[in-house]
């Protein structure tokens, strides 16, 4: 696939990956929006109505975590954070605003993608955890039963922290990084998308020597 | 329109005043459960149960009076039974009719996420509709006093009605009608909450309970349903009545000042991300120049 000379960024196996995380995601979110605010509980009509986004939800979850564990498998040692990364976020107002010749050299994901990598893993973690009390609430005694409540803002609050990371995912993907959609729905890059945003990993895959730090 | 009764307001053939004419009450019902004359007797649960049409359920025995530990999906209504010994080691058995208490501030209500799954008539009545529950029990874990009940067959929550459909329609409750002592009263909240005061001035003046009160608790707006207690100060003694029922801090925190933040971080979050498209556009990539030149990384 691709054009002569691009590179293969994801692997079938990772596009596999990212889009289970990604849709199951996007279907827990547009349900869990709908039971958040009573202005958007039209998404649940439109999903198949209140009961049914209510049985699916919890379902659809389990495997977002599913997806997400795997990708952490596939993905985890790509995602350390570096010293580079750490000087990296300190400028990241240069990334934001287009000065990236600013910025260090990125690996296989920059130090952004890999904040908003660590944001979902430990976002699923939490919403599952807090999610199981939620979906079977009625095995918790009365006595227990603040665990309930605590465990209703927790799954909020890590909603929220997700949907923050998630908004800037989509917009970045679709917006703002022309050529990301490509990559992770094909799979492959063009030679200049590779060493533009991500010249490490470029080098190191083409077989060039990293410019000294 | 008036949400009151039906008041007649002129009568053929008849000499004088129409009676109440011109006269307009509060249309809240209440319900008054004197505890001081229950007997336990029960016919309220029964009454209960023929009227909404579920069959009786087995009952489970654990040493009391009690027909089981707890209400159920299809079990609206429990005397709850408590054996008390005061300070100077005198018995009481204390029967309470434990049911919903269609709280003013409802907090199934507030944590309900389903749209029309619980009302609020004009009248105080708190009403779930199954039809539009999701089984979400979120309506559990907002009750202050463990009310709402699950069926897991089903996944819908139910509760006591208070007979709404019966009220509905100009008839007292079912558990009302039932009430063999008259320890049941139904009226409007203002004709209840005086019948309850003057009831528990009684108990003061007449017996040595003399913290007998009135239970209409504050803390979740007054409740459609009360009791007259022998000892008001003490409501945890009649089968976990909570001293002072709110609706829980969590859910209040969640379904508002959490909402708010929530709400303007998701809309900022996306006005923002707008903004920046239109000030910085996308990242623009970089052809690769002929001669490969070596770059540092600028300072």
């Amino acid at each position: 696939m691709g054009s002569l000379g691009d590179i293969e960024r994801y692997t079938f196996r990772e596009r596999v990956m990212h889009w289970l995380t990604g849709l199951t995601y996007l279907y827990c979110l547009a349900t869990g929006l709908a039971f958040y605010s009573p202005h958007l509980y039209w998404l649940a009509t439109m999903l198949g109505g209140g009961p049914t986004s209510r049985f699916w939800h919890p379902i659809i979850g389990v495997l977002f975590l599913m997806g997400t564990l795997w990708m952490n498998n596939m993905w985890r040692r790509d995602m350390e954070i570096t010293e580079t990364d750490k000087r990296w976020l300190d400028r990241v107002e240069n990334y934001v605003a287009n000065r990236d010749n600013l910025l260090p050299l990125s690996e296989r994901f920059n130090a952004g993608q890999k904040l908003f990598y660590w944001l979902m893993v430990y976002g699923a973690l939490l919403l599952l955890l807090s999610g199981i009390f939620l979906w079977v609430p009625e095995y918790i005694p009365r006595q227990a039963s603040w665990i309930r409540g605590v465990m209703i803002l927790v799954h909020e609050i890590a909603a929220l922290a997700t949907i923050g990371g998630f908004l800037i995912h989509i917009y970045m993907g679709i917006f703002f990084v022309p050529g990301s959609m490509t990559a992770i729905t094909t799979g492959f890059v063009s030679r200049a998308w590779a060493r533009t945003h991500h010249r490490l990993w470029y080098m190191r895959v083409t077989g060039g020597t990293p410019p000294q730090e | 329109m008036s949400n009151g009764p039906l008041q007649i307001k002129a009568i053929s053939g008849h000499a004088g005043p129409v009676p109440g004419r011109d006269t307009s009450r509060d249309y809240d019902v209440a319900k008054l459960i004197d505890v001081t004359t229950c007997i336990g007797c029960k016919a309220c649960e029964v009454a209960c149960l023929e009227w909404n049409g579920y069959p009786f359920r087995e009952t489970v025995f654990d040493n009391t009076y009690q027909t089981m530990p707890d209400l159920a999906w299809n079990y609206y209504n429990l005397i709850r039974f408590n054996e008390y010994v005061d300070g100077d080691g005198t018995l009481s058995w204390l029967m309470r009719k434990d049911q919903c208490m269609h709280c003013a501030e409802p907090g199934c209500l507030m944590a309900c996420p389903a749209d029309g799954a619980i009302v609020q008539y004009s009248n105080g009545i708190v009403d779930f509709q199954q039809e539009h529950c999701i089984g979400c029990q979120y309506c559990v874990t907002g009750c202050p006093f463990n009310i709402p009940k699950f069926n897991s067959v089903t996944k819908k929550v139910h509760k006591c009605t208070l007979c709404s459909d019966r009220v509905g329609a100009g008839l007292e409750p079912a558990c009302i009608k039932a009430c063999p002592t008259g320890c049941l009263h139904f009226g409007s909240k203002a004709d209840m909450k005086e019948l309850a005061n003057q009831r528990a001035k009684q108990v003061r003046e007449q017996t040595s309970h003399k913290n007998a009160g009135v239970y209409d608790p504050a803390g979740v707006g007054g409740t459609h349903v009360m009791y007259v207690l022998h000892d008001v100060e003490h409501p945890e003694r009649y089968g976990g009545l909570p001293k002072d029922p709110q609706v829980p801090l969590m859910v209040r925190l969640w379904k508002g000042p959490l909402k708010w933040l929530g709400d303007i971080a998701m809309t900022a979050g996306v006005v923002g991300l707008v903004l920046h498209y239109v000030r910085y556009g996308p990242k623009r990539v970089e052809e690769e120049p002929k001669k490969p030149e070596p770059k540092g990384e600028p300072k």
